[in-house]
């Protein structure tokens, strides 16, 4: 570099203008970043053929070789099924706990969110005492619990608790009849469809309508009705285009029917009732951050508290409470992979464990993991940013 | 502990451009001890004891290159290692040898960058189920539920015989044999299989183990042995000439009790090789030519540590069987040490 003593304010020199200077520097940063990242992985490479260690993402395509406890929407066989199957099923098994864990969790959070505001003194002591029991234990001894204590206390399949005469419980876990759609069941699925889009304008219909004229119809008894009939009609039009495959006892455990297996379900109660308690103190809080002024208000205009919680004040909490819960659905979505510990095939125990395990490919399984619970994370913050958009105070 | 493993080899791959023709015995000598992989635990294998000091078929094994490198069994330090963990901690050079009950097997000889020393036990893969359940062969377990440790041949060879018998079954994998002990116990599943040795280990460790019966089927071969990294030949040699100076110097009948004396008056020209008193088998090695002579006086040959921990009269209650010497109606056959 050259030392310009005179220091000409002329700007002769490029370096000197400081647009160019910033865009210079930013440019030198992504370069050592990305020899950083090309270094790192060379180096990978070429320590793993010294050290004979196969790379590469040939193994997706090498048959799997293993059996694998809980497959759902899929054929897998252990002969002929893949790599890239077993990690397909790994999604799969883990966005079917984390989904129905957020739909659980949310509910439950909610009720005792509520509750740990009750003015009965019982009720907000049991709330305030799950919240905190729940809190401070760590989740994989909850799982544990869950897994072995709670489900291995339920009775053997011969002595399996009945309900009704086709849903049984015990400690392979919960089996009840199965429908298997045959030709013409599509009409069921277009009905259920249609069903769900209809009850969606019902309810912006009665909202126009209330704003209106003041008069409140019943949409939830109304979508329900919807949502009961339509499938019901078509079924009896195609003349129940489905068979009923009912769970029998066999020589070991329960066969036919749809099961629910008890790692599912240890892991389903114990995510969902972990972070259930979270929730239950972001609603807590969000509540309490409405001005007690609304509801006081909301009272002196004759409006029940229930409806008061409902219309009032939940929906400006929710502002409140919407981010914070955004990140309570990320750790539920990443907690998931505690499902090793108790046998549940999910992404982690199968993927980057077993398929990892069986071919040695350590670095791509674990990327490729790694890459997927980021994908998800990204989209569900996506989605709860939008949603958070959509109940923002809009200011008029 | 899955990811810790994994950053350990990405690291180790990334930085170390040196450690795969890096002489370990070096490294050992210099840090002064060995460090061994074994399992989290399993009776007669290893597992630590009433006094928290490991102990078991496959520790005998570490505390022999131990006492053959440092003419001190106790100069090993151990790794628990669940059977998925196991590999990425050799690779990673986390340990320097892995004894724990692992079979040979060709991916991971070849694909996985290892080398196999040789065999200290040969094994087959058995189910084990409740008695009360009156199953009397595999061939009747259609549609049980089986529980298997995550990682392993077991749930390969699973898998294979049963499409092969064309049966089905529901599998529950869990991470360590704890774990599935656990949950066989707990009746989640109706089968628990794993290598008979490890069936009867487990069944060892049972409150009644006169309620379990292990059926008759072997359905695959576990040849178990002790594995090292792939290119550091020397440190193989040491692993490889330690399990079958065990071995030989049973078929020679040298054992912790007479190697002394042996040592000082023997005229048979292969024991001699063998403890060092004549030839310099132990320098070749890079090691003091007692080694073998301080592997029998510390740790015993091989058939006092198979009796000492698996035999009949220990828990396990293990038949010699297929781990009989050649000329004793089994197939332990080491080469000879000359
Ligand atoms: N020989 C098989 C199985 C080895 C294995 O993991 N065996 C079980 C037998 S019970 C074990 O040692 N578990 C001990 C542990 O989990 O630490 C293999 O190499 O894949």
């Amino acid at each position: 570099m050259t030392t310009d003593v005179q220091g000409s304010v002329t700007g002769d020199s490029i370096f000197r203008d400081p647009r160019y200077r910033a865009i210079f520097y930013q440019i030198l940063v992504i370069a050592l970043f990305v020899s950083f990242v090309w270094y790192v992985g060379h180096n990978t490479a070429i320590n793993l053929e010294k050290r004979g260690i196969a790379s590469g993402f040939n193994f997706l395509s090498q048959p799997a070789g293993f059996g694998i406890g809980i497959v759902l929407l899929m054929d897998y066989s252990s002969q002929t099924s893949t790599h890239l199957d077993v990690l397909i099923i790994g999604i799969i098994n883990t966005l079917a706990v984390s989904i129905s864990g957020i739909f659980l969790a949310t509910i439950i959070g909610f009720i005792f969110g509520v509750l740990r505001l009750s003015k009965n003194w019982v009720v907000n002591k049991i709330a305030a005492v799950y919240i905190e029991v729940i809190r401070n234990i760590p989740l994989l001894v909850q799982l544990m619990f869950w897994y072995f204590a709670v489900l291995s206390v339920l009775p053997l399949t011969k002595d399996s608790i009945q309900i009704g005469e086709n849903f049984l419980i015990n400690n392979r876990g919960v089996s009840f009849p199965a429908i298997i759609p045959s030709n013409g069941f599509w009409l069921i699925t277009v009905a259920f469809l249609v069903a769900i889009v209809a009850s969606i304008f019902i309810r912006k219909w009665a909202h126009k309508r209330q704003d209106l004229t003041g008069q409140v119809f019943p949409v939830l008894w109304a979508s329900i009705g919807l949502i009961i009939a339509l499938p019901v009609i078509a079924s009896l039009i195609m003349g129940n285009p489905f068979t009923v495959n009912y769970p029998e006892f066999g020589r070991f455990s329960i066969t036919g029917g749809w099961s629910l297996e008890p790692e599912f379900l240890a892991l389903l109660l114990g995510l969902s009732i972990y972070t259930g308690a979270f929730i239950a103190e972001i609603v807590r809080s969000g509540i309490n951050a409405v001005s007690h002024g609304q509801t006081e208000a909301a009272h002196s205009l004759g409006l029940r508290p229930g409806i008061t919680t409902r219309l009032v004040i939940l929906p400006q909490a929710l502002r409140v409470i919407v981010p914070p819960l955004t990140s309570q659905y990320l750790n539920l979505t990443k907690n998931s992979s505690l499902a090793t510990a108790i046998g549940y095939a999910d992404i982690t125990a199968l993927f980057a464990g077993t398929s990892l395990n069986q071919t040695g490919q350590a670095i791509e399984c674990i990327m490729i993991t790694m890459i997927f619970y980021l994908s998800i994370s990204l989209l569900i913050s996506m989605f709860m940013n939008w949603y958070n958009k959509r109940i923002a105070l809009v200011e008029r | 502990m899955k990811k810790a493993s994994f950053i350990a080899v990405a690291t180790a791959a990334t930085f170390i451009a040196t450690a795969a023709t890096a002489a370990t015995l070096d490294d050992v000598k210099a840090k002064g001890f060995i460090q061994c992989g074994v399992t989290t635990g399993l009776a007669g294998f290893a597992a630590p004891n009433n006094e928290g000091k490991w102990e078991g078929f496959d520790v005998d094994f570490c505390r022999a290159m131990s006492a053959a490198i440092f003419g001190d069994p106790d100069k090993v330090k151990y790794t628990p290692t669940t059977a998925k963990e196991r590999f990425t901690a050799l690779q990673s050079a986390e340990i320097d040898v892995l004894a724990r009950n692992t079979t040979w097997t060709f991916s991971r000889d070849v694909n996985l960058g290892f080398e196999f020393v040789g065999v200290n036990y040969y094994d087959g893969q058995g189910f084990m189920v409740k008695k009360a359940l009156g199953v009397k062969s595999a061939l009747e377990l259609s549609g049980a539920r089986v529980c298997v440790q995550s990682g392993t041949t077991t749930e390969l060879n699973l898998a294979d015989y049963f499409t092969a018998n064309g049966m089905k079954y529901d599998s529950v994998v869990f991470d360590t044999a704890d774990e599935v002990r656990e949950a066989y116990l707990k009746d989640t599943c109706d089968v628990y299989t794993t290598d008979q040795s490890g069936l009867y280990a487990q069944r060892s460790v049972i409150a009644d183990p006169e309620a379990h019966i292990v059926l008759p089927e072997v359905i695959s071969k576990e040849p178990l042995g002790p594995l090292v990294r792939h290119g550091d030949n020397q440190w193989g040699d040491i692993a490889r000439w330690t399990l079958n100076a065990m071995i030989e110097a049973e078929e020679l009948n040298v054992s912790s009790a007479n190697v002394d004396d042996l040592k000082a008056n023997t005229k048979n020209p292969g024991i001699q090789r063998m403890l060092g008193t004549s030839g310099d088998l132990g320098q070749q090695l890079g090691l003091s030519n007692d080694w073998a002579y301080n592997i029998i006086k510390n740790v015993g040959n091989y058939g006092e540590s198979f009796a000492r921990n698996l035999g009949e009269g220990t828990a396990l209650n293990i038949a010699r069987g297929l781990n009989a010497q050649w000329n004793k109606g089994g197939i332990l056959y080491a080469p000879p040490l000359r």
